[in-house]
């Protein structure tokens, strides 16, 4: 009986709050693979086009290529 | 900073994660795509705030959450109606089995406690440090960790805790001493 007892409480070794490491992994792994399959769907086009149009308002596209390391006047005063 | 084709590219890339920590926080699509467009047009009417070199998939994170948090407020109600939209969003559906384990994961995490649930998701998922998910969230990194456990400890009980049994030999061994010891 207390061989089986130890074994028994071997197999779930409770990590933090409880929980195996089993469940703990598993949870990681459900959580990611939900977000995950909302990610893979990439960039819908209304974002795409909304970031696009934003980009050049009126035609002035002051987005100089080079945008390097020009920071001029860097955020507030 | 100005708006540089490289920092559009940067938020564009954003996008992708910021829609999934919309569903995740929300629960349905639709309105998470709007939380996203409207998180989109804040960020870009205040990129004269965001400081280049600090980072911005957090920078992004924190106007989401924060119009979501103001939003959620108004609208807890209609929240709970969401199901069935997001199984709407996705393009693969999984086997049947895995689908309806899917389908209880999301019902379970929406029983969470907002707080807990956008720590979970944000370390969890996300894949920030505990660190910038504090910074997220606006509260300490201590806290983020202790709503991380805590959101773990109640998932894994609304989950898990009538099947731990399943996991390994354990059923077994209960039976057995359930049924020797009486």
């Amino acid at each position: 009986m207390k061989d089986l007892k130890s074994q028994a409480s071997k197999s779930t070794t409770p990590g933090k709050g409880g929980l195996t490491p089993e469940i703990q992994s598993r949870i990681g792994h459900q959580l990611r693979a939900m977000y995950d399959d909302v990610v893979r769907q990439g960039v819908p086009d209304r974002f795409a086009e909304l970031i696009k149009k934003l980009d050049a308002p009126g035609g002035e596209s002051q987005n100089e290529n080079g945008a390097g390391g020009s920071n001029d006047n860097n955020g507030r005063d | 900073m100005p708006l540089t084709n490289s920092l559009r590219d940067d938020i564009l890339a954003a996008v992708p994660s910021l829609r999934a920590f919309a569903i995740s926080l929300s629960g349905n699509a639709d309105r998470a795509d709007d939380l996203v467009q409207e998180t989109l047009l804040r960020a870009l009417a205040n990129i004269d705030s965001f400081q280049p070199g600090s980072n911005l998939p957090a920078w992004l994170f924190t106007i989401l959450r924060n119009l979501f948090r103001s939003d959620y407020r108004k609208r807890r109600r209609e929240v709970e109606d969401a199901e069935g939209n997001y199984a709407k969003t996705l393009k693969t559906q999984p086997s049947q089995n895995a689908h309806l384990e899917f389908e209880e994961f999301r019902v379970a995490l929406e029983k969470l406690p907002q707080d807990q649930r956008e720590a979970l998701i944000l370390v969890g998922a996300s894949g920030f440090s505990y660190e910038d998910a504090a910074s997220i969230c606006g509260c300490a990194v201590g806290t983020i960790k202790s709503r991380v456990n805590r959101a773990r400890s109640k998932l894994a009980a609304l989950l898990y805790v009538d099947g731990a049994e399943d996991f390994g030999p354990d059923e077994t061994i209960r039976a057995v001493i359930g049924g020797s010891g009486g």
